[in-house]
């Protein structure tokens, strides 16, 4: 088992991890300081339960980056309901995951039975869900979040030296949730394993009986539930709505999912490489400001990491199809390679 | 005999257009027509129809770039990027040059432009064709990069200040008629040429849909890739150029928003989004179009927000309709024909 | 007559596509417990019947189908399943991306609610046992050899309660070791009263394990027969509708040049030493189970799959070891691949780019554009030279019917002067029909001097129709043969030793 886990891509982004973290903490011991891990996570949310449920986009065999821009549909309509028209908290979370829901269905709808290219309907639908977005919001920023708001969904959980609090923030709870419920979803449920099975090969799901369309109205709808939630968290973070600021950062997402070892052409990924993928993406932009690197350098090194870690896993999937295809040994199957997936 | 002389036939009437091109220039004409009844002669105007002209050649040339990508069954998202970079590039060069060698150190600069792009261009090829990296992912890693160098090198702020044969890509005109728009044709010409009669044009079109039997042909797919992404770069570079001459400045964040016209400029005009099939005449009407409609829709006030909602709208109707007219169309059912 | 031991029984199914009709009024029975073979050319509506059994497509109304004794009206891809249907089709439609134990036991997931893994091991691990296979129920099957892929099928069928077992060509990638645990197995099935039903063109296997044998024909059932009393050259014969007999070839001009000397020849893990030659106008058949090295010998003097050691002259020059494809065609190298069609030709492009694909560079001009006069009249030549039926050469060559497809491929690479032509598996997938006139091609492009190879792993193939046959067999030469001089029983024992 353990030697299993050895030879695979997660243990190795284990120990880039590790390595990062090491070189960061030597260079800059506020690293480790617990206040400053605590605000990693906290702003690492939003991109980290995005990736959560992006994943299972991936692993479906589909690609989706619209999901920042119903993000903050579903953020700006959430809190001004719940400014506005007085929605409690229960409410607010409930109007943002449907909304999320429901554009994250449509992508679906659109890519299975209109058959079009995954990437460029979300192309699409990024700019259609972003262009309205702005038209009806003209704009303007929320400021004005209701009362319980700010404070929702966070305990204090202990002292720093200096007289700070530690708190457990939604952040940091929805962080975690998203994380545990994507691997349960793909884990322990058969939709789960429905959805793995589809990305690894249409056309045998659909012959043992996988429906793709409701897998993929599944898969999309999770993303966009995953969004809703996400979107209400960096809220509270940044204490303000602002519909253009979400957008721009999907492919940050995306690197992170990609990174972790997920494949473009679905049924590969698993939880733990996202949440390694994540790790070492918001371990090196904190790094970077911690040791006092421009931010402006911080995308730069962001964009070599990510050529770095595409290039590395092109060359570990490239060796295992030579292997395979030594060990299969026919010409039948040179060119009958069993290949799934949409890309 | 009838054979040869229906093909030969075919051949000679030189300007046949596809469906796809015939479809097209019905709406360009629908559209005037629509356009003219709403907003009066102003629109065909010699100010408005000089401004249409200055601004679709930067848009052409990315379009032409993704066009190429697209045609072999790829995606190029780093245009953007590469273009902002090789302007930013040619402008530290120019700065740095000009005061020594006066209008000489022009070439040279655009030269170190061209020079970065081909690298992009080159990192973008290995990645794809080498190291078998999806064109999604490995596009979204430069693109991402490039535009990080970009930030970092200006830290975020923009070059401005060049001479006016710089400024004269942008805005100069040689008869009236935009110096962009000459530079429009030099590329579009020679590039339609390559892709509909040279070897390597059907390469192109092949590695899109059949990669592997163009392999079992003695065709190096690796290299039809590489050439594919580097000549990508190299206009996304003479577009970033012609930028920067228009607006006199070079920025690294310029544009990002046009990802999305070009790969609708691209299908509109009857790319396939998954390879193979495609033509230059059919995008270069379809920019006329969209240019028609977004300066229509400038003039009409509308919100520039509404106009970005309404291309991607368009992109699904389009790719839309084309799925399901291929659906109803021609191929599949003649593909059931049996012996 | 309707019995309980009948596991499945067809009448009077019929199936009709546009003005075709591909299935005629067919009566079948299978019996519980029978290796039944379903023999046929392509064409004969093979394929169409197993769809129409296991659900996929409805036969023409008036159709009946009984199984297990219950009659089935508007049978659906998920009924045929519960009813215990089960198709291995050739792809095999397993998740490679998922464990032996889950593809096994994969239909447990259309349960709602959670997974139980503890089920899952255990119904995969009752349905190894019960046909006596071990297999690493926590290997991915990416990583499983093609005879293993094919042991997660059967027990995936096993697994879901199979009463009858639809075989797709399960034999065709297989060495001949695999073969026969493949066909115990099916003995093992047989033994658990469970039927199975082989559909294969390979008529020697398939006679081997079966009961009986049913023959379509166009779309007609000939009838059904015991398959103790018939043999491969019957059954064959049955099948096309004439009787053949062939000849063996004998090379006419031994002293003719050498187009093609391999010395030594190696590549660590596919074959090891092989020296050969072919002469001018001489056809040489390579043969042996699969996994002997054959293609990836091909494929070396190809420039696909780089030899490690040895030499390859053509004409007297040497080729470095690690040439490319296209150097191997300017050598006057082809080489036309097992799968045709998906690997030579791009369906949705014009007949004349398929055409030109292998030539185009050459007819390029000074400035490297290629004169619209030449891009039709090259396609011209070669469509009148080999009689192939296309009106427009601008159509989609998928347009084509498959006989004449096959002719494109052909022209290809003829337009290449080639030197050599290997042909891999040539015949695979074509009718016995139109077998003839790929022989006959064969026998005129090496009269008109050109070096062939055939590459194939049908005995009577390489007997009759080549000059010499060497045997392969885990990537070494093991026999040369002069099918003139020797008799297919000794040529049959050299392939198997």
């Amino acid at each position: 088992m353990l030697k299993r886990f050895l030879a695979t891509h997660e243990f190795r982004l284990l120990i880039a991890a590790i390595a990062l973290t090491v070189c960061l903490a030597l260079g800059s011991p506020r690293f480790l300081a617990p206040q400053n891990l605590l605000d990693l996570l906290a702003n690492t949310a939003f991109v980290g339960m995005l990736a959560s449920g992006l994943l299972v986009v991936l692993v479906a065999g589909s690609i989706d980056i619209s999901f920042t821009a119903t993000a903050s549909i579903a953020q700006y309509v959430a809190i001004l309901a719940a400014g506005h028209a007085g929605v409690g908290l229960v409410g607010t979370v409930l109007i943002a995951c449907v909304i999320g829901t429901l554009l994250g269905m449509l992508n679906a709808w659109l890519v299975s039975v209109l058959r079009m290219s995954s990437i460029i309907v979300s192309i699409a639908m990024l700019n259609i869900y972003f262009g309205l977005l702005m038209l009806f919001s003209n704009g303007q920023q929320i400021f004005s979040m209701p009362d319980w708001f700010p404070d929702a969904l966070s305990w204090v959980v202990g002292t720093a030296p200096n007289g700070d609090p530690y708190v457990l923030n939604a952040q940091i709870i929805g962080l975690i949730l998203s994380f545990a419920v994507t691997w349960f979803l793909l884990n322990r449920t058969g939709i789960g394993r429905q959805v793995r099975a589809l990305g690894g090969n249409q056309e045998a799901a659909r012959r043992v009986g996988f429906r793709p369309l409701r897998l993929s109205l599944i898969a999309f709808g999770y993303l966009g539930f995953t969004a809703g939630l996400a979107s209400l968290v960096q809220a509270q973070l940044a204490q303000s709505v602002t519909p253009n600021v979400l957008v721009g950062r999907e492919l940050n997402v995306l690197a992170a999912v990609v990174l972790g070892g997920a494949s473009l052409a679905g049924g590969q990924g698993t939880v733990l490489g996202t949440i390694l993928g994540v790790a070492v993406l918001a371990i090196m932009e904190n790094g970077f400001i911690l040791i006092g690197v421009s931010s402006y350098w911080s995308q730069c090194f962001i964009g070599l990491v990510i050529i770095g870690g595409v290039a590395v896993i092109g060359l570990e999937r490239k060796r295992q199809r030579n292997h395979a295809s030594r060990v299969i040994a026919g010409p039948a199957m040179t060119a009958r390679t069993i290949t799934g997936g949409t890309e | 005999m009838s054979l040869m002389m229906s093909d030969a036939l075919k051949q000679s009437v030189r300007f046949k257009l596809d469906p796809t091109q015939r479809r097209l220039l019905l709406l360009l004409a629908a559209l005037v027509v629509v356009f003219t009844l709403i907003l009066g002669g102003g629109l065909f105007s010699q100010a408005a129809l000089f401004s249409m002209g200055i601004q679709l050649p930067e848009f052409a040339i990315l379009s032409l770039a993704m066009m190429l990508t697209l045609l072999s069954g790829g995606l190029d998202l780093s245009i953007i990027a590469t273009a902002d970079l090789a302007a930013v590039t040619a402008a530290y060069a120019l700065h740095a040059l000009i005061p020594h060698m006066g209008l000489a150190g022009v070439p040279i600069a655009l030269a170190a432009g061209l020079g970065i792009a081909v690298l992009i261009g080159l990192v973008n090829g290995i990645l794809i064709a080498v190291l078998g990296v999806s064109p999604i992912l490995a596009t979204l890693g430069t693109m991402t990069a490039v535009k990080g160098v970009g930030l970092g090198v200006t830290h975020g702020g923009v070059v401005s200040g060049f001479p006016a044969a710089v400024t004269f890509l942008g805005n100069g005109t040689v008869y009236g008629v935009p110096f962009s728009l000459l530079i429009l044709a030099a590329i579009a010409v020679p590039l339609g040429l390559m892709l509909a009669k040279s070897p390597l044009g059907t390469f192109i079109a092949l590695t899109g849909t059949d990669e592997k039997v163009i392999r079992y042909s003695g065709v190096s797919t690796r290299s039809v890739i590489l050439k594919v992404y580097v000549l990508s770069a190299v206009l996304s570079a003479i577009a970033g150029f012609i930028m920067m001459g228009r607006f006199n400045s070079a920025n690294p964040s310029y544009g990002e928003s046009y990802l999305l016209v070009t790969i609708l400029a691209a299908v509109l005009g009857g790319v396939d989004p998954n390879g193979g099939f495609g033509n230059i005449g059919g995008v270069l009407i379809a920019l006329i179009v969209l240019q028609l409609i977004s300066t229509a829709f400038n003039l009409l006030g509308l919100n520039p927000f509404l106009t970005l909602a309404i291309w991607g709208g368009t992109l699904i109707v389009t790719a839309g309709l084309g799925i399901a007219r291929g659906r109803l169309g021609s191929i599949p059912s003649l593909w059931r024909r049996t012996q | 007559m309707t019995t309980a031991a009948n596991v499945l029984e067809l009448s009077g199914i019929s199936r009709r596509f546009g003005g075709v009709r591909a299935l005629s009024d067919i009566d079948l029975e299978v019996r519980a417990g029978e290796v039944h073979c379903l023999a046929g050319e392509n064409g004969s509506g093979k394929s169409t019947l197993i769809k129409i059994i296991s659900g996929v497509q409805p036969p023409e109304p008036g159709g009946r189908i009984v199984i297990g004794g219950e009659p089935c009206a508007h049978l659906s891809a998920a009924e045929s399943i519960q009813r215990g249907i089960q198709v291995i089709y050739q792809d095999l439609s397993l998740f490679p991306n998922l464990t032996v134990a889950e593809n096994i036991a994969i239909a447990q997931h259309h349960r709602p609610g959670l997974v139980k893994w503890s089920v899952i091991r255990r119904k995969a691990d009752e349905a190894m046992r019960q046909l006596g296979i071990q297999l690493d129920l926590d290997a991915y099957v990416a990583d499983l050899p093609i005879a293993q892929r094919q042991l997660v099928a059967i027990c995936r069928a096993m697994a879901a309660d199979a009463r009858l077992v639809i075989m797709d060509e399960p034999t065709a990638s297989l060495t001949r070791h695999e073969v026969d645990a493949l066909l115990s197995l099916t003995r093992q099935m047989k033994s658990r009263g469970i039927a199975v039903m082989f559909v294969s063109h390979r008529l020697d296997e398939v006679l081997e394990v079966s009961d009986r044998v049913t023959v379509l024909r166009n779309g007609e059932k000939l009838g059904t027969f015991d398959a103790a009393g018939m043999t491969d050259r019957a059954l064959g014969e049955l099948m096309i509708g004439r009787s053949f007999s062939y000849e063996t070839q004998s090379f006419p001009h031994p002293e003719a040049p050498v187009v093609l000397a391999v010395d030594g020849l190696s590549r660590e893990g596919d074959f090891q030493d092989i020296s050969l030659c072919v002469r001018r106008g001489e056809i040489l058949g390579i043969t042996g189970r699969l996994g002997s090295g054959r293609t990836e010998f091909a494929l070396s003097l190809f420039g696909m799959n780089p030899a490690d050691d040895g030499r390859i002259t053509v004409d007297g020059h040497e080729l470095a070891l690690r040439h490319t494809t296209r150097e191997a065609i300017a050598a006057g190298i082809a080489y036309v691949p097992e799968d045709r069609l998906t690997l030579g030709l791009a369906m949705r492009h014009s007949i004349a780019d398929n055409l030109l694909l292998t030539t185009l560079k050459n007819l390029a001009g000074p400035v490297g554009l290629v004169p619209d006069g030449r891009r039709i009249e090259r396609p011209r030549f070669w469509i009148e030279a080999l009689g192939i039926k296309a009106p427009q050469s601008e159509n989609p060559v998928g347009t084509l019917s498959g006989g004449n497809q096959q002719r494109v491929v052909l022209a290809k690479w003829l337009a290449t002067k080639p030197r050599l032509l290997i042909l891999d598996s040539p015949t695979v997938g074509v009718d016995i029909g139109a077998k003839d006139g790929i022989y006959a091609a064969i026998r005129e492009l090496a009269a008109e001097g050109i070096a062939v190879i055939v590459i194939s792993d049908e005995i009577p193939e390489v007997f009759y129709h080549t000059h010499r046959v060497v045997v392969m067999q885990h990537g070494r030469m093991t026999g040369e043969l002069t099918p003139a001089g020797c008799s297919e029983v000794e040529l049959r024992r050299t392939v198997d030793a």
